[in-house]
């Protein structure tokens, strides 16, 4: 197993021919140390920030405000902690980001896989009109779709509900388009053997061509995952208050408390919200690069 | 249901030829797969009919009419809101913006992302941690990272500041001067989104064929032309996927903005096309404008795309 393998940088397939050419290609000493000056300088650009953020969640109220800045807290304190899940009603909105991108991820991952089943080894009239109708759904931007939801479902009396939220997103495209083309690589040998065998078509979803789809399957699932978490616009409008709003609107509430804001609290609250989806980043990396670049890379 | 061979939807490869003088069909299919496709294929089509091609009409309608949002009755109001943009002293701002916005968000991070990707594909010491960090803010909510970079630019008390005064340099007004707090949510935007162009032009990189590298290196091309004449052209269609998805993504950027400026400061500094159609719509009460504005915005996208699929394709055939 190559270095590349446990970090999960390493391309899907390589095409005949290909090789890692590193240093190869603009090699030389001086590129060495170049590569070596950016590779510092980008790391600070990125980790400061987020140094930054996590610092000042565990200073006193009083040493956030001092000049020159402490680039350690002189009295580390989990203050900043309590009031972040006390001062709004934060584990209601944890609860509601929870729940929303639970089922939105499940609604999301079925219909992806059934949609995707049904145009890849289902034949029936019609087909790649359908395929386009799906596709070209990602080409709407979200904000022209905005304002007539609202309308919809308000109407509906779903403003502060979880379906409110829930059904308006859940329509899948870019998981259908990904999973389509994961089911026509399945080869047409195993999938006529098992046919043979008297499997019927879900049967041979759920033990043949499922199965040997595990890789995109868990890809596609975790950037759903990761996208419901970060949903922002449409929960936003969808709710006013912690009954159903998730994490990233509990966090601007917070904010907003009585004008002034008190950067402790909201740093803690927004180290909260950010620490799952890079808990679960740093664990799944290499599965969620993998659906990434299906697709955006050719060889 | 039993399968028979003439009945695998799969591309077959062999089976017994059609019995001869059986009429021409589309195979022996039962009709039951039809009826399982639709079962299949049924919700999600309605979903996306019902949430996404419905509203894309939907709001060609309302832009044609005076509705504000919370009023069952709208009025047809011809092309009045149209020309209201068209003579909107702030629709120019918001159109400069959205520009300056979108074309530094596409090169910059496109630009980096391909400098930092030929970087990290060496073989440096490392270079797993900082592959890593760089991808990680890609993951963060935009509203989150729009709330910890209000802090990191404070001009009172933020990290930026910090910095700028420990090297002797005054810091600028990030919140009350226009360019400056658009140039804020601007870096902040391709801070958090740096990781995408990144990981797939290092995943191209990987892909691509290096022998043709190692030729043009061993019949004395130097660096520079080895970059313009040989891997550029191999990463061409990649840098057409990136051109038209990080263009999308950045013209539609919303959570930073609204967490960091609400469009301000002095009223449109930092609005955008989307921003104003949020605007208009929810805190003006203009549903029927902000249709409008959402509609010019689409038409925008389209050309824009358009313009861009037929440059690229074009490109890529000559090569």
């Amino acid at each position: 197993m190559t270095e590349n393998a446990i970090t999960g940088f390493e391309p899907n397939e390589k095409p005949a021919g290909a090789h890692q050419a590193e240093a190869a290609s603009f090699g030389g000493v001086g590129m060495k140390i170049a590569g070596y000056l950016g590779m510092v300088a980008i790391f600070l650009l990125v980790a400061l920030p987020l140094f930054w953020i996590v610092i000042t969640s565990f200073k006193e109220k009083p040493d956030i405000y001092t000049q020159p800045a402490q680039w350690w807290p002189a009295h580390p304190t989990t203050a900043g902690y309590k009031s972040a899940t006390t001062e709004i009603d934060f584990w209601a909105f944890f609860r509601n980001s929870v729940i929303i991108t639970l089922l939105l991820s499940v609604a999301k991952i079925v219909l992806g896989v059934i949609s995707a089943y049904a145009l890849s080894l289902l034949r029936f009239p019609g087909r790649n009109l359908v395929f386009l109708v799906v596709i070209a759904a990602l080409m709407v931007p979200n904000q022209i779709t905005v304002i007539s939801n609202y309308a919809l479902v308000s109407q509906l009396g779903w403003r502060n509900t979880y379906q409110g939220i829930i059904i308006p997103l859940a329509g899948v495209a870019f998981g259908t388009f990904l999973m389509r083309n994961q089911f026509l690589s399945v080869p047409g040998e195993i999938i006529e053997a098992a046919r043979l065998d008297g499997a019927g078509p879900l049967k041979l979803l759920w033990r043949v061509v499922l199965p040997m789809s595990w890789p995109t399957l868990i890809a596609f699932s975790i950037i759903t995952v990761v996208n419901e978490w970060n949903e922002y616009l449409w929960p936003f409008l969808m709710s006013d208050d912690s009954r159903v709003g998730t994490l990233p609107i509990g966090l601007t509430q917070l904010q907003n408390n009585d004008g002034i804001t008190n950067w402790g609290p909201v740093m803690a609250a927004t180290v909260l919200a950010m620490l799952p989806v890079l808990i679960v980043f740093l664990a799944l990396q290499r599965h969620m690069i993998k659906g990434l670049t299906a697709g955006a890379v050719k060889g | 249901m039993t399968a028979t061979p003439q009945s695998s939807p799969a591309p077959v490869r062999s089976g017994p030829p059609e019995p001869v003088g059986a009429p021409p069909k589309r195979s022996g299919r039962p009709y039951g797969e039809w009826l399982l496709a639709a079962l299949l294929l049924l919700p999600n089509l309605a979903l996306l009919v019902i949430f996404t091609y419905r509203p894309l009409a939907d709001n060609i309608r309302l832009s044609f009419t005076d509705w504000n949002i919370s009023a069952p009755v709208a009025h047809y109001i011809g092309f009045d809101n149209y020309t209201t943009w068209w003579h909107d002293p702030n629709a120019h701002q918001v159109l400069k913006n959205t520009l300056i916005f979108t074309v530094a968000t596409v090169g910059i991070s496109m630009a980096l992302g391909l400098g930092l990707a030929i970087l990290l594909d060496q073989q440096l010491r490392g270079r797993n941690l900082v592959r890593s960090a760089i991808f990680a803010p890609f993951v963060i909510s935009g509203a989150a990272v729009g709330i910890a970079f209000q802090f990191v630019f404070d001009p009172n008390f933020g990290m930026i500041r910090d910095l700028f005064d420990r090297v002797g340099l005054s810091v600028p007004d990030f919140y009350q001067r226009p360019g400056w707090a658009l140039f804020m949510v601007t870096a902040t935007y391709i801070w958090k989104n740096l990781g995408y162009t990144f990981v797939i032009y290092l995943a191209a990189l990987q892909g691509r064929r290096a022998d043709l590298d190692e030729a043009a290196e061993i019949d004395g091309a130097s660096a520079w032309r080895r970059f313009t004449k040989v891997l550029l052209p191999q990463l061409r269609p990649t840098t057409f996927f990136l051109s038209i998805t990080v263009l999308l993504n950045s013209v539609q950027v919303f959570d930073i903005i609204n967490v960091m400026t609400r469009g301000g400061p002095q009223g449109y500094g930092t609005t955008t096309l989307v921003y104003q159609v949020y605007r208009e719509t929810f805190v003006n009460s203009r549903a029927g404008y902000g249709a409008t504005i959402a509609t010019i915005m689409f038409l925008i996208l389209l050309v824009v795309t358009v313009v861009q699929v037929r440059v690229m394709d074009r490109g890529m055939r000559r090569d």
